[in-house]
This record gives structure tokens, C-alpha cells and sequence, in this order.
């Protein structure tokens, strides 16, 4: 146990029926002032995970530690979490100003501290003006911002936040993003942030849990997840992906050569594979992909059909058929002498090994 | 400067000319929505304000003395009721008793002043048939010869109040008030006074009902609210099965249970905790116990969909604040539901005002509610002006005490879900 951990998930099992197990085996730590991303697709068990931290689940199984003492048998309003919901879960029955003291006046601190604490709090959000309105007087966006305040105000030491931006619009989103992230900054609190957004995910976090099927997939910093990804899943679920079935035929230190369900052989970096003779999924970004490659340049070069373009502004979307695979997708920059294509031409492509990772099978 | 003032003039011109063109668009709206409401308006108007307007209009107006014995009131108009009467009057009333005797309506001109005289029904009776024989004054010493109360200036004050059309009698005597030979207000003498202590009662007992209910429903309806919807359907049947009973076999069935060689005596009896049956039945017990049955759902309904459109991450946030259980239920849950509380309650309470046949068949009797005496006005003493009088009395303080509820809980709050 890393000296600087402040949670730790240990061997962590959740069932709610007893036939099921939302949350199989978790094991988790979460370093004291990391923004911790939990990102996976619906019912992957992530809000699961959340409430057991929170104390509104019981782990089936397993122990959860926090700042290095088990709390299983701590309450949920013993545990000091600061936590944003959803739907924000706003008192409605009372204004901003006083969402915002309950937990202060549950601590029984003073009058004047309380609302020196409110006033920096609001300002954080920048609704310093708004304390007397009820949360049914806010926009979407201003209730976020007050839910955050209120989860923040008493000054913990963990935030959680469950989707918190998935009922705002997407410009709203993206600029909220920012400031969770400028405030998290700020205060240094540790967060844990749910989202099945992996855009959101990639922005905020310093470490992102991808979860499926309540497993984490791989845990690692953004551009890790992105560029290495160590499992198909991951590969499919973070950014676009082109994806090639095979069986792997021949091995060597660094590399190894699939040989493509659709045709040819691939040269590959192996990640997650069995050995000779089994099957695997490569994964390979569109923006590693090369039109025309320089001869040497690359280890892999193919013959490909343009079957589509699509033009997105900065770069192209090429749809063509490489290997036997019609929905390979190729992104090329709108630069200066960036070639002239049109639908049914061939042109050569190519890939170097170290951006083609031969994965899984799995779907 | 001008070019302001030429704007602003072309600005009022064009806004009423957009206000003409949005209000011919929504009069067409307009009528059709109306169209859409006026079987509903027509429904009520027949069936709900103008019996009710009649009810009121009963309670004040009632023209039998009137109509009975025109001379008489005509013969009244000028007296200025400081002594008796004089000869004339004493000749119109004469000749009415003895036209009301002769067409018999003599006994409703009986019926109408032992209201006010009790005991004078027979003398008037008696009179009219002696009246009737009279041929010539002087009526004075005549009518007092034949009995005594026509020397009473007060029979001549009822009298005179009585012929006119509109009365105040009825609604004060059902406040246990009246008025003297002078016309001052004076309370009913206390053995006869009975109807506001019966209004006090009804108050009371709906009171009862309503916080029984409420005490019995909401840890029910927090129960319904919060059990997975298998569970909690199950249980809602069970809650809605006295829906489906009728009144009267309900309340049979606490006549069953509740009387003194019945179920529950017996177990008392038998576990040797009471020695003699306790008045189960016939009393206030009875009476609050089987009201309070019929009353649960429609508290605990209104209640139980407020909770139910209250989101628990409402109570988790208060719990992840920092709230204990208790408090977290008391500071935000419970004001959540109080939308709710008010509306089942009110629906209790105004619906316990009415009760009837419940009081009647397990109450105590001399226990009885308004509703019972109004129905004895009606049916056994075919007393309509009192009947009404009452009546209008409960809804007057049936809209009085909503009025002090809007104050303090605000209409506007009521949610029924
Ligand atoms: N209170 C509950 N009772 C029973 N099953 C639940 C409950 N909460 C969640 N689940 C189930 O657990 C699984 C994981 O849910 P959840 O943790 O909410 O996933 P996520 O937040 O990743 O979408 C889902 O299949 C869901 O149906
Ligand atoms: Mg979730």
C-alpha cells in the first residue's frame, strides 16, 4: 500500500440480486488529490462503485479503505465526502444560500464563519448574486454550480461526482468541464468523477478506470489509454479505431505477423495475445495511417479502395477497403498537398508495427 | 429629438396593432376552449351551485306565516310592538285563524310558530277553531279570552318577525341564539342550547379523524413509498380494500367487533385484562375508530404519491452533507412531503365534516354529529329552514377554515401527486 493512497478498493464484490455480480473483484487505489476518472458504458457498474465509497451500498465482499482506515462500518454521513449527483439533488424546499449551509450548520460551526464560507463558496462558482433564489429559479448550468459549491463548502477531502454534466447542453459541458477541472486545481481535493463520456474522460482526468461489465478494463493516464490501449475493448471504447481480425502466425522479440482474416499479412506490436496460432484483433488509429507511404517507411503497405469521403473541415474521413475490410477509416489532415481522392481510385497506404497493436479477440 | 418622439409614437401605433392581431388569433382559442368547458360548467351549475344557492336561500326565506295570515302581517306593519297591539290587529288575526282554520293550513301557521314558542302549536289550534265562531268584536278581549298567550306582547313580536319573508331565526337559533320581545340578541337558554356544542363535537371528531389518519398513514405511506413495487403493490391493495367494501358493511363490521359481547370484549374478557366489557361501541371510541378506517386511504393516497415522485438522491445528498438519518429525514425528506400531508388531510377533514351514517350506527347517542341532526331536521322534523341553516353554517365554517389553512400551508402547496 503506496503511502500517498486515499482509497483503496480491496477485492471489492457487489451483487444486489445474488445471482449477478455488478462489481467483480475490484481492486482500486486512488492517490490523495488525483482527479480519478471512472468512464464505461451504462450498467458497467460505476455508479455502484461510487455509492459503495459513499456508504449507500454494502460491499457484498471485499473492503473499501479511505485514508488508510477501513470504513465499512463508517455511516455515510461520517465519511466526510463531498458528492454531486446527477440531478443535482438540490434542496428545492430551500434557497441557494441555505443548500449551502446544511452541512455547515450540521457541523455546528459559527454564524459568521458559515457565511464568509458561503460567500467564497458562491464566488468560486460565480453566482456570488444568486443566494437567495430557490434551485427551481436556476438554470441547468447554475444548479450544477450550486450542487458543486454545496459538495465543496465544507471542505472535503474527496469530491464524487456522478455524471454531473450529462443534463447540460454541449458547449455548457465543455466549459463546465474546464472549471471542475480549474477547481479541482485550485483546492487540491481528491476527485472521483463518473462519466460514460470519453471525451470528458480524456479531458479531466489524471487517471481514467475504464470499466465493462464491472471490471476495469485498464487504468492509466489519457494519452496512455489512448495511444496504448491494452485490451480491445479499451481500443474500441476510447476515440476511433480500425479493427482487423487475424490469427497470429509467427513471433519474434519485438513484433510478431498476423495474418489477416480478409487478406495479407500484417507485421504488429503484440499487447494481449496468446501466442502462435491464436486469434487477435489489431488495433490501428485512422491518424497513423499514411497515404502513399515513403518506401521503408513503413513495415506494412497495402493496396485500398477509397469507397467514401467525408469532409469534416480540418481533416478528411476516408472510408476504404484495406485487407478485406470495408470500414477502414483513414483521417487525413486538410494540409497543403494533401492528395486529390475520389471514391472507387486505389491508393497505397501503410502503417509502421509499433501503431498496430495486436489485441484480444474478444469483441 | 423629434426623430424620438416619431419612433416612439410608430412604436405604440405597431404595438396595438400586434395587440389587435394576437387578440383576434386567441379569440378563436378562446371560444373553443370554452366550448370544451361548458358541459362541465352546466354539470356543476345544475347539479352543485344551485342546490347549494337553494340551501342558503332556505335557511333565510320562508314565507308560510306570510302567506297564512296576510291580514295579520299587514294589520303588524305599523306596530311599533312597545304595548300591545290594537283592536285592528287583533281582528286581522281573527279572521287569519279562522281562514286558516277553515282552510286548514291552521297547522303550519302552528308548526312554524312552535319553532319559536314551544308549546304554542295546540293553542293555536285551539284558537283558530274558536276564532272561527267569533262573528264580532271586541277581537282584543275575545282572543285573550280564548287563551292568554295573545296577550303576551313576545307572541305578538314572534309573530310579527315571522311574517317576514325573510327570516333570521333559523341560522341564529342554530348558533343557540335568538331574539327577545325587543328584537336584542340573547342566547338560548343553556337546556335547549344543544347546536353549538353539536359544531364543537364535529370539529372535534373530524380533528380526531384527521390526525389518527395522518399518525396511521404516513409511516405507511413512507412504507409503500420506499418497498420495491412488488411488495408495495401488494400492500397498496391491501390500503385500498375498504375502497372496494361498502360503508355499511364496513361499519357492520365494526359493530361486529367493536359491541359489548363482541370479539374484542370477549379477548379482553378472556385474557382477564378487563372484568366487565369496555364501551367499546356506542361512544366517541366507536365512533373515531371507524371513521378513521374509512378515512386512512385518503390521507395516506395523496401522501404516498408525493413520496413517490421524491427522488431518494435527496436524502442520500443530506446524508453525504454530513445529516444523520433523523435529521436528514426531518430537514428534507419530511418538507418534501408536506404537499402532500396537506392535501390528505384536508380531504379528511372535510370529508369527516359530513359524516352520517357512521356516527348514527356506532356512535354514542347522544354523541351525534352535525350531519345527524341535520338529517333529523329533514326527515323527522320536516324542518327545512333549519335543516339549511345548519348546513349553511358547516360549509360557512367549512370555508373559514380552509381560508385559515390557505394562510398557513398555501393552496398552492397541495400536490395529490
Ligand atoms: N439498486 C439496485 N438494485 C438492483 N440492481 C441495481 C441497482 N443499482 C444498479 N443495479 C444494476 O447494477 C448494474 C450496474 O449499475 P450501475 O452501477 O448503476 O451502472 P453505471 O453507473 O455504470 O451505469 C446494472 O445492471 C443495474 O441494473
Ligand atoms: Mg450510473
Amino acid at each position: 500500500m503506496a503511502q500517498d493512497d486515499y482509497v483503496q478498493f480491496v477485492g471489492v464484490q457487489k451483487t444486489y440480486d445474488g445471482e449477478t455480480l455488478v462489481v467483480k473483484n475490484l481492486d482500486l487505489n486512488i492517490r490523495a488529490g488525483e482527479f480519478l476518472t471512472l468512464l464505461g458504458p451504462s450498467g458497467s457498474g460505476k455508479t455502484t462503485t461510487l455509492m459503495m465509497l459513499a456508504g449507500f451500498e454494502v460491499p457484498t465482499h471485499g473492503r473499501i479503505f479511505l485514508d488508510g482506515k477501513p470504513i465499512d462500518h463508517v455511516p455515510p454521513h461520517k465519511r466526510n465526502i463531498g458528492m454531486v449527483f446527477q440531478n443535482y439533488a438540490l434542496f428545492p424546499h430551500m434557497t441557494v444560500e441555505e443548500n449551502l449551509a446544511f452541512p455547515l450548520n450540521v457541523r455546528k460551526i459559527g454564524k459568521a464563519e458559515i457565511e464568509t464560507r458561503i460567500k467564497r463558496a458562491l464566488g468560486m462558482v460565480q453566482l456570488s448574486n444568486l443566494g437567495k433564489r430557490r434551485p427551481g429559479q436556476l438554470s441547468g448550468g447554475q444548479q450544477q454550480r450550486v450542487a458543486l459549491a454545496r459538495a465543496l463548502v465544507f471542505e472535503p477531502k474527496l469530491v464524487l461526482m456522478d455524471e454531473p454534466l450529462g443534463a447540460l447542453d454541449k458547449q455548457l459541458r465543455e466549459q463546465m468541464q474546464l472549471e471542475i477541472k480549474h477547481i479541482h486545481r485550485n483546492l487540491g481535493v481528491t476527485v472521483v468523477y463518473v462519466t460514460h463520456d470519453q471525451s470528458e474522460a480524456l479531458t479531466m482526468s489524471d487517471r481514467v478506470a475504464v470499466f465493462n461489465d464491472g471490471v476495469i478494463q485498464q487504468l492509466a493516464k489519457p494519452d496512455d489509454l489512448y495511444e496504448r490501449p491494452q485490451n480491445s475493448f479499451v481500443a474500441q471504447f476510447i476515440g476511433e479505431n480500425n479493427r482487423l481480425r487475424g490469427k497470429v502466425v509467427a513471433m519474434n522479440g519485438t513484433g510478431c505477423q498476423v495474418e489477416i482474416d480478409g487478406g495479407g499479412r500484417v507485421e504488429a506490436l503484440p499487447v494481449k495475445i496468446e501466442g502462435v496460432g491464436a486469434a487477435t484483433t489489431l488495433s490501428l488509429r485512422p491518424e497513423r495511417v499514411r497515404l502513399n507511404p515513403a518506401s521503408g517507411h513503413c513495415s506494412n503497405v497495402f493496396e485500398a479502395r477509397v469507397e467514401e469521403l467525408i469532409y469534416l473541415g480540418d481533416f478528411t474521413r476516408v472510408r476504404a477497403t484495406v485487407c478485406g475490410s470495408s470500414e477502414f477509416i483513414i483521417k487525413v489532415p486538410n494540409a497543403e498537398g494533401a492528395p486529390d481522392l475520389v471514391p472507387g481510385s486505389s491508393i497505397s497506404v501503410g502503417w509502421k508495427k509499433e501503431d498496430c497493436r495486436a489485441l484480444d479477440a474478444a469483441q | 429629438m423629434t426623430a424620438i418622439a416619431e419612433n416612439f409614437g410608430l412604436d405604440i401605433a405597431e404595438r396595438d396593432a400586434l395587440k389587435r392581431r394576437l387578440r383576434a388569433v386567441e379569440r378563436g382559442r378562446r371560444l373553443r376552449a370554452l366550448a370544451l368547458v361548458l358541459p362541465l360548467f352546466l354539470f356543476i351549475l345544475v347539479s352543485f351551485v344551485i342546490p347549494i344557492g337553494e340551501l342558503l336561500r332556505n335557511a333565510v326565506f320562508d314565507p308560510s306565516i306570510r302567506a297564512n295570515m296576510p291580514q295579520t302581517v299587514t294589520a303588524l306593519a305599523a306596530w311599533d310592538g312597545k304595548d300591545l297591539p290594537d283592536e285592528a290587529a287583533f281582528a286581522a288575526l281573527a279572521a287569519d285563524l279562522a281562514a286558516a282554520n277553515k282552510a286548514k293550513t291552521i297547522a303550519l301557521i302552528g308548526k312554524r310558530l312552535n319553532y319559536e314558542l314551544s308549546g304554542i302549536r295546540s293553542k293555536i289550534l285551539v284558537s283558530g277553531r274558536k276564532a272561527a265562531q267569533l262573528t264580532q268584536g271586541p277581537y282584543k278581549e275575545a282572543m285573550i279570552g280564548i287563551d292568554k298567550i295573545w296577550g303576551e306582547r313576545e307572541t305578538w313580536a314572534v309573530l310579527k318577525r315571522a311574517g317576514a319573508t325573510y327570516t333570521s331565526f333559523y341560522v341564529l337559533d342554530a348558533l343557540d341564539l335568538g331574539l327577545d320581545a325587543d328584537g336584542a340578541l340573547t342566547p338560548t337558554p343553556a337546556e335547549r342550547a344543544i347546536y353549538v356544542t353539536v359544531f364543537m363535537r364535529t370539529l372535534n371528531i373530524s380533528l380526531t379523524v384527521t390526525v389518527a389518519t395522518l399518525l396511521l398513514g404516513f409511516p405507511l405511506a413512507y412504507l409503500l413509498a420506499t418497498l420495491p413495487t412488488r411488495t408495495s403493490n401488494l400492500l397498496m391493495i391491501l390500503v385500498l380494500l375498504p375502497f372496494w367494501t361498502s360503508l355499511l358493511v364496513r361499519t357492520t363490521a365494526w359493530f361486529v367487533l367493536l359491541q359489548d359481547n363482541g370479539t374484542i370484549n370477549d379477548m379482553l374478557q378472556a385474557l382477564h385484562l378487563t372484568s366487565e366489557p369496555l364501551p367499546l361501541i356506542f361512544s366517541r371510541f366507536g365512533t373515531v375508530v371507524a371513521m378513521t378506517h374509512i378515512q386512512l386511504p385518503f390521507t395516506l393516497l395523496p401522501i404516498y404519491s408525493v413520496m413517490k415522485t421524491i427522488s431518494p438522491s435527496y436524502v442520500r445528498a443530506g446524508r453525504s452533507l454530513g445529516a444523520g438519518p433523523f435529521y436528514a429525514f426531518w430537514r428534507i425528506y419530511f418538507p418534501l412531503t408536506v404537499p402532500g400531508i396537506a392535501a390528505g388531510c384536508l380531504l379528511t377533514f372535510i370529508l369527516s365534516l359530513g359524516y352520517y351514517i357512521t356516527p348514527a350506527l356506532v356512535g354514542g347517542p347522544t354523541d351525534q354529529m352535525v350531519s345527524g341532526i341535520i338529517e333529523r331536521a329533514m326527515n323527522s322534523e320536516n324542518n327545512w329552514g333549519k335543516a339549511s341553516a345548519l348546513g349553511g353554517i358547516l360549509l360557512f365554517a367549512t370555508l373559514i377554515l380552509y381560508f385559515i389553512y390557505n394562510r398557513l400551508v398555501g393552496i398552492d402547496k397541495i400536490r395529490l401527486g
